[in-house]
């Protein structure tokens, strides 16, 4: 499997989820190609997180929760997976930076490996500096390695969590409002950072900022009240979409 | 609206500010009598207890009725021993089941639990002496050390379960997410991220539950019964500190009873430093999170 083909890398039937017997999103039907950056935009409530953490199974952890439908996840059904083995391929930023609090930033970007039960410190030092460059944020930290994840500041913590995402090389990265918490300088470098990145990976963002979809996104799809309601390439969202529904928020009309 | 249209009387606010007066007087008083056993107990044991310890208290085995010195040396091991077994027992029963407790039980299964470990923390602990007298001592017909180390792990079991269960909540989601997100198992982040974050947590639970058991007497009487010598095995009754007090706080003897206060000095003395640790644990835990 190489990770250039213009394949689809998720596609999803079908999908429902339902928490203590409410749905929360709907048969859902979306084919998410490889190497593109999707957005999911749509008013609060309307179920982007929700999709996006039935991608890696995310919901499992959730008690009431229940998933149905049909998620194919690289070719694979995901009921082949393990949760470990999925969650190797599909990496997870989430809206507040997570770091582990207790660890240095060498041990936060190496976590992934360390936790999984690779003890190989050549290893770790070459995958530590690959995936910091690649998250940009090798040059301010390279000399403070040793120290406390905690004591970066929060934009450097996002990218932090992003490296160490990358660090485990997965294929497609799922991030759930990755800059919402974050300062319009930092925002900025996670968005160039996912756009230099999307040949290498298959980006999925969750986004309440819309000039933030239409800025590194090249798929965008609208949710509204739990449903898919439309999804094209994000020119065509923003400009001249289908639906008079999408077309009212993404002029602002509501949200 | 201007003040002089809020309508209050001045012999209303005098009644207000010597109510007010009032209960913080009785807030202070309170404050005191809580604190003032506590002083009194640590001079009165320091002062009477002081005067007999010395270097034989801790090297020397007690000495019959009419010879002068020995001390307690036998059971001041002995409540090692003690403390040992009830923690080899009591600590991972603890932890295991707090961890169950808190991140893999059923909610309904999880709230019988809490319940039950309250009612558990609750039960005197004479109780649960007649309890390992009963499944230890009987069986085995004779007291031992395990049977006083089981009553001792029985007796830290609530603490730590609760203790472990409570710092496991206070884990953000995130963490777990985080870490289950890189793609690492259920079990290695319960023990690689969670334990690790809420450790030094537990480790105050667990340090108190060991001052508590330290210091009982009633669960011992019946199971670790006492020893005047040194106990060569686990299943030979055994000395312990409290045990000794009891014993010698009894007799008609000035001696014995000097002694006791000695061994009182003691028990009081570790209970104060497992405290002090506590409180620099505690103190480094909020500092690394502030």
């Amino acid at each position: 499997m190489t990770k250039t083909e213009k394949k689809p890398g998720i596609v999803t039937r079908n999908l429902n989820v339902t928490f203590n017997g409410v749905p929360a999103i709907e048969n859902i039907d979306l084919e998410l190609h490889r190497n593109t950056v999707t957005a999911v935009i749509g008013p609060s409530g309307c179920g982007k997180s929700t999709f996006l953490r039935a991608l890696n199974l995310m919901h499992d952890m959730t008690p009431k929760c229940k998933v149905t439908g049909q998620i194919t996840i690289l070719d694979k059904e995901i009921t082949e997976y393990t949760g470990v083995e999925l969650r190797k391929r599909v990496g997870m930023i989430f809206q507040k930076p997570n770091p582990f609090p207790d660890m240095s930033i060498f041990d936060n970007v190496i976590s992934g490996w360390k936790l999984s039960g690779m003890h190989n410190k050549k290893f770790y030092n070459e995958i530590a500096e690959k995936a910091l460059r690649n998250s940009d944020l090798w040059d301010e930290v390279k000399d403070r390695l040793k120290e406390p994840a905690i004591s970066l500041s929060g934009g450097q913590q996002q990218r932090l969590c992003i490296a160490r995402t990358l660090a485990v090389e997965p294929y497609i990265i799922l991030m759930d409002e990755p800059t919402s918490a974050l300062d319009p300088i930092s925002t900025q470098n996670v968005e160039n950072t996912i756009y230099r990145l999307k040949s290498e990976y298959t980006f999925i963002i969750v986004t309440h900022n819309m000039q933030q979809a239409a800025r590194i996104s090249d798929v965008t799809a609208f949710f509204y009240l739990g449903k898919l309601v439309e999804v094209g390439s994000t020119r065509k969202i923003f400009t001249n979409p289908d639906e008079k529904l999408t077309e009212d928020y993404v002029s602002g009309k509501f949200g | 609206m201007e003040l002089n249209s809020i309508t209050y009387s001045k012999a209303k606010l005098r009644r207000r500010k010597f109510v007010n007066a009032l209960m913080l007087s009785l807030c202070v008083v309170s404050a005191l009598i809580t604190i003032i056993p506590l002083i009194y107990i640590f001079f009165y044991t320091t002062g009477a207890g002081l005067s007999s310890l010395n270097l034989d208290f801790f090297t020397e085995l007690p000495k019959p009725v009419g010879e002068e010195g020995g001390g307690m040396a036998n059971a001041i091991v002995g409540t090692l021993i003690l403390i040992g077994i009830g923690s080899v027992i009591g600590i991972p029963i603890g932890i295991m089941s707090g961890i169950y407790v808190a991140e893999y039980s059923k909610q309904l299964f999880a709230n019988i639990i809490k319940f039950l470990t309250d009612v558990l923390t609750g039960i005197p602990s004479i109780i649960i002496g007649i309890f390992v007298y009963g499944i230890i001592v009987l069986p085995m017909k004779k007291f031992s050390a395990l049977a006083g180390g089981v009553a001792l792990g029985i007796l830290m079991i609530p603490t730590i379960t609760r203790i472990t269960e409570e710092m496991f909540k206070l884990v953000p989601m995130s963490l777990r997410e985080a870490s289950l997100a890189l793609g690492v198992s259920r079990w290695r982040t319960t023990v690689s991220i969670v334990l690790r974050t809420a450790l030094s947590g537990i480790i105050t639970g667990i340090l108190l539950a060991i001052a508590r058991a330290a210091g009982e007497t009633a669960p011992l009487l019946f199971t670790a019964f006492g020893n005047s010598f040194w106990s060569s095995s686990l299943d030979e009754p055994i000395s312990s500190i409290p045990v000794q007090i009891f014993n010698y706080a009894i007799s008609p003897y000035e001696e014995w009873h000097n002694k006791a206060w000695a061994g009182a000095f003691i028990l009081i003395s570790l209970v104060f430093v497992i405290n002090l640790i506590v409180r620099i644990i505690t103190r480094q835990k909020y500092e690394n999170t502030v």
